[in-house]
């Protein structure tokens, strides 16, 4: 656990302390996705976000990082500027992870982390048991191994908000148990989880249903 | 800076591996400047006439090999999202990826040049420059190259409509380092259509990423 202490030792200079969404709508293709939807989320605290597929809950996870627009209502992160915000007080963890498959993971990890201005990411390496899988192409490795390199990118940088989408799918029950021990640490030191999940997110103390 | 550097390395990096890369792109180049003259017939004073124009054009062509995977692959991939995330405006961001592209492939295509428009026959002295032409020419084409890339962000075929949509905008790079070409063979004054050029180039490094940047959010979005 001593990789988890070094982990959580200081979130970056700018602390999101309070995310809100007041009456958002989000509209796609033509199409309403949902409307009137609030959230009110402090530090520490962790929200799952459910609803069936096509319900908008990747739309709204990418609205909170402002690659989506909202067609109404507004997002604001505490006294934080909005740009400053999501400049460097927000992880994404998509489906799409970015990686470049012909890249050693060791690069892309690197690139990520300076990209992100996180220092050293050996901790966050450890922490995800990637150590000995970084020399290897981005392609040699499995859906959860990626998965994990995803995350371990976003835990060498430490930063207040995480945004994930779907974040257990890949993984397996063992890897499950783990991340929500890193998540629990996240939370535990001031952090906030906003997570689009079908199964049960169990350090998600609120819920926010999506309806189709 | 730290930031700007780490990206620029690994975009030259990925350029140098895009699409087989420079090496690509100096064979396709090659390939042109080879193909012209058995369309145009042998003789050297018919050659010496077109070689600069020759070369300048083929030039442009091989420029546009693997501008559709600049933005793309980000795009596909979901990098381009995380690239967004930071406090680095993404015109800057843009400013480099560009950058990375001309390092990677527009300087070994200004290598190229002089050596595929001497064996077309143009004469020795102009070698330098249209080695400096292709270095600033390849410049502007990188990033006027760069908005096509970006605006045909999630079209099918998108790499055509990057070429239609670029190679209107690769007219007056084009029209001015021929001109200078063109003079300097016959001793007129070249300095002119040079510095056209460079201010051409100049134009599209500081406009195109504010274009690219409008583009990329637009497709994010």
């Amino acid at each position: 656990m001593h990789a988890n202490a070094k982990l959580s030792k200081r979130l970056a200079d700018r602390v999101i302390s309070h995310l809100q969404l007041r009456n958002t709508a989000i509209r796609r293709g033509g199409r309403l996705l949902f409307q009137d939807v609030c959230l009110d989320l402090q530090a520490g605290e962790a929200c799952a976000l459910t609803g069936p597929n096509g319900s908008g809950k990747t739309s709204l996870l990418r609205a909170v990082a402002g690659l989506v627009t909202l067609d109404a209502g507004d997002i604001t992160f505490g006294d934080l500027d909005p740009t400053e915000a999501r400049g460097d007080g927000l992880h994404l963890v998509g489906h799409a992870d970015g990686l470049k498959a012909a890249r050693t993971a060791r690069e892309e990890l690197a690139f990520w982390t300076r990209w992100c201005g996180g220092g050293d990411f050996g901790a966050a390496a450890d922490a995800l048991e990637l150590t000995a899988l970084l020399d290897l192409e981005v392609r040699r490795l499995s859906a959860g191994q990626r998965r994990r390199l995803a995350l371990a990118r976003m835990l060498a940088a430490p930063r207040t908000l995480w945004l994930l989408d779907e974040p257990l799918s890949p993984l397996d029950a063992r890897w499950r148990g783990r991340l929500s021990q890193l998540m629990q640490t996240h939370l535990d030191g001031g952090g906030m989880i906003l997570a689009a999940v079908h199964d049960p997110l169990p350090v998600a103390s609120r819920s926010l249903e999506l309806s189709a | 800076m730290s930031r700007l550097l780490a990206l620029l390395g690994r975009e030259t990096a990925l350029a140098w591996g895009r699409g087989g890369g420079p090496l690509v792109a100096v064979g396709f180049y090659a390939g042109v400047a080879t193909l012209l003259p058995l369309a145009i017939g042998p003789e050297p004073q018919r050659l010496a006439a077109i070689a600069t124009g020759a070369a300048w054009v083929a030039l442009a062509l091989a420029s546009l090999l693997s501008l559709e995977r600049l933005f793309e692959r980000d795009y596909e991939d979901g990098a381009l999202d995380l690239l967004t995330l930071s406090p680095t405006p993404l015109e800057l961001t843009c400013f480099v990826k560009c950058l990375g592209q001309w390092l990677a492939t527009g300087a070994p295509l200004a290598a190229a040049a002089p050596v595929a428009a001497l064996g077309l026959g143009a004469p020795l002295e102009l070698a330098p420059l249209i080695f400096g032409c292709a270095l600033l020419g390849g410049l502007a084409f990188a990033f006027m190259g760069g908005i096509g890339a970006a605006l045909s962000l999630g079209a099918r075929r998108g790499g055509l409509l990057t070429a239609v949509i670029v190679l209107p905008l690769f007219a007056p790079p084009v029209i001015f380092g021929g001109g200078a070409m063109d003079s300097f063979v016959s001793g007129l004054p070249w300095r002119g259509g040079l510095a056209l050029l460079g201010a051409y180039a100049a134009a599209a490094v500081a406009l195109g990423p504010l274009a690219m940047a409008a583009a990329c959010r637009n497709a994010l979005s």
